[in-house]
């Protein structure tokens, strides 16, 4: 893992201006992804995983402030100019959405849609356009490419338009692919189908891979490092298998434990007490504090745990990084 | 390619659609009339005959005569073109400038998005005919300041219609997806803005075509539009108004004009708006292939 990541966020804060104040949506998160590797960014809805992933890409709200530095194949994109982040965002970073039924421009044939990017940015004729569609069409397994490259959305199902839109992401051959949620407006079958694919896709192509998620059965299935975010920050970040193991962070046990799992009836999962603290008024100490289940002692309330580290490259922020006995699982 | 494929596929679905083909016949009709309307005329238009003063349909007069004897059916065909000339150039003019106006505020919001649309408001704010008269006393009587007055009286509902699919469209995720990949404003604004915001745009353009027409002839009747003695179906309406008892043919032939010509103009912009609707289109073919 000593290769150049392709894209590193240092410090990275997203602030944005709301009518009832500024709201901290992001709090200095570090996180960077190696050619190849795949980065699951885990957290409920308001965790900041998606806001860190658009300030760092540059398309954030207008609204919103954003610090920090981004580094995109060893270029700053902080210090670019607005084109030229553009252009490299565009060029060599591919976005999934979450829902199929809405990426897709319904006006135009799919194929025309495939290749936006590369007739952006590669400068491709309408002809090779056309060929290079159903090329990118036949590698995202839609059967009888050449056919359909002159359908539109509409006559495609929802796990097949997300396959067209994993296409259009790829269209470019980005080094780095962001996969908002891509699985959760399909069905389970057809969820296993599309990670499946991008998995295979990785491999072969050794794309980079952030999958932004809060589905850790997804995780499990996908990642190589996890970092898990909650309130705006990381509260836990390693590799996989170590944080699956040996989950350090409390609000990382407690989502491990909501889990559904084989053998478990749904009545039983243990839910998590309470509601994710307001952006706009995140508590001094640790953000989790309030619905924490261990709740040590008076630090946990007004001062911020530090992340230590608890394992090899394995980090979590909480000042009772392992379980006390007799608690949990 | 798929472009021409398509355009192909909306033609022949269009011929597959009865009212829109009539539709089209009549506006060919128009065309035609319009272009060769003087030659068409049986009498010229300013041919006053006093013997002849307010004489019913006739095989001589098939739409009758006026109160000065000029023969109704002449001055119908040659007014045509004045017709669909305000019609179509008022209406263009409200379309261009109403559509970019919308464009640019519904896309870039924020402090351009206010600026422009109060200034639409403002315009919006005025009775139709009171705001036209007001420009055209500025501009000075004639067709063509009657055809920039109208233009300009529905370029607000034009700018109101665009900018509310705009900001619909610009949410959508298809739109986030061209910014991601690093699309300019313009060609997301042309290749998924615009396409999806055509439908509503093309019912207000039918929509105001009619109204345009009926515009021109408030104008002319106030002695603002057209001046008489040359024809206008508006004005002949108008003047029309006084001998609805004795002679129902004055109002009646330039009034059916009137009401044909909006008819086959909305009757096309229906058929338009779903036929550029690949959704529609496909359901369409999937209807015929079946039948």
């Amino acid at each position: 893992m000593t290769a150049e990541p392709v894209l590193a966020v240092e410090d990275l804060t997203v602030t944005l201006g709301t009518r009832r104040g500024p709201a901290r949506a992001v709090a200095g998160v570090d996180w960077s992804v190696a050619p190849g590797r795949t980065l699951a960014l885990v957290g409920e809805s308001g965790s900041g995983k998606t806001m860190s992933v658009l300030a760092a890409t540059g398309l954030a709200p207008r609204t919103a402030r954003v610090t920090g530095r981004v580094r995109l194949l060893g270029e700053d994109l902080t210090a670019l100019p607005p084109q030229r982040r553009r252009v490299l965002r565009g060029r060599h970073v591919g976005f999934v959405f979450q829902d199929p039924s809405t990426s897709l421009n319904p006006v135009l044939t799919v194929g025309r849609q495939v290749t936006e990017a590369a007739e952006e940015h590669l400068g491709l004729t309408r002809r090779q356009a056309r060929d290079r569609a159903v090329e990118l069409l036949e590698l995202v397994g839609i059967p009888s490419a050449a056919r359909r490259v002159d359908e539109y959305p509409h006559q495609f199902s929802g796990g097949m338009r997300q396959r067209v839109v994993i296409a259009m992401a790829l269209a470019c051959d980005p080094a780095l692919l962001i996969a908002d949620e891509p699985t959760t407006a399909l069905d389970v079958t057809t969820q296993a189908q599309i990670v499946e694919l991008v998995a295979g896709l990785q491999e072969r192509m050794g794309t980079a891979v952030v999958w932004i998620t809060h589905d850790l059965g997804v995780v499990a299935g996908v990642a190589d490092t996890v970092a898990v975010m909650y309130g705006g920050r990381i509260v836990e970040h390693g590799p996989v298998d170590d944080v699956f193991a040996a989950p350090g962070h409390p609000y990382t046990r407690a989502l491990l434990a909501a889990r559904p799992r084989p053998g478990h009836r749904d009545a039983d999962l243990p839910a998590i007490q309470g509601s994710p603290p307001s952006p706009l008024d995140l508590p001094a100490g640790c953000a989790f504090w309030p619905r924490c289940p261990v709740r040590g002692d008076a630090r946990c309330e007004h001062e911020l745990p530090p992340l230590t580290e608890v394992g090899p490259a394995h980090r979590v922020r909480t000042f009772y990084p392992s379980p006390p006995t007799g608690e949990d699982r | 390619m798929s472009a021409d494929s398509r355009t192909r596929r909306a033609l022949s679905a269009l011929r597959h659609d009865p009212p829109a083909v009539a539709g089209a016949a009549v506006l060919l009709l128009l065309v035609v009339v319009g272009v060769a309307g003087q030659w068409l005329a049986p009498a010229g238009v300013n041919d006053v005959d006093v013997d002849q003063m307010l004489h019913p349909p006739s095989w001589a007069h098939p739409f009758g005569t006026d109160e000065l004897g000029r023969d109704v059916l002449s001055r119908v065909l040659v007014a045509a073109r004045v017709s669909l000339q305000v019609g179509v150039v008022s209406v263009g003019i409200a379309l261009l400038v109403g559509a970019t106006i919308g464009l640019i505020a519904g896309y870039y919001q924020g402090w351009v998005d206010n600026v422009l649309m109060r200034g639409m408001d403002v315009l919006f704010a005025f009775p139709v005919l009171l705001l036209a008269v007001a420009i055209v006393a500025v501009l000075g009587p004639g067709l063509l300041t009657a055809m920039i007055a109208i233009g300009v009286v529905y370029t607000p509902i034009f700018a109101r219609v665009t900018r509310a699919g705009v900001l619909s469209v610009r949410e959508q995720v298809f739109v986030r997806a061209a910014v991601s990949i690093g699309a300019s404003d313009l060609r997301i604004i042309r290749r998924h803005v615009l396409p999806n915001i055509a439908a509503p745009l093309i019912v207000q353009t039918s929509l105001s075509l009619a109204f345009a027409i009926l515009s021109e002839a408030a104008l002319s009747f106030l002695g603002l539009g057209v001046q008489p003695p040359a024809p206008a179906w508006g004005r002949m309406l108008f003047d029309g108004r006084g001998f609805v008892t004795e002679a129902w043919w004055l109002g009646f032939f330039p009034g059916a004009a009137i009401f044909l010509t909006v008819l086959a103009f909305n009757l096309v912009g229906d058929a338009l708006r779903d036929v550029l609707d690949p959704r529609q289109l496909t359901l369409g073919e999937a209807r015929r292939s079946t039948a």
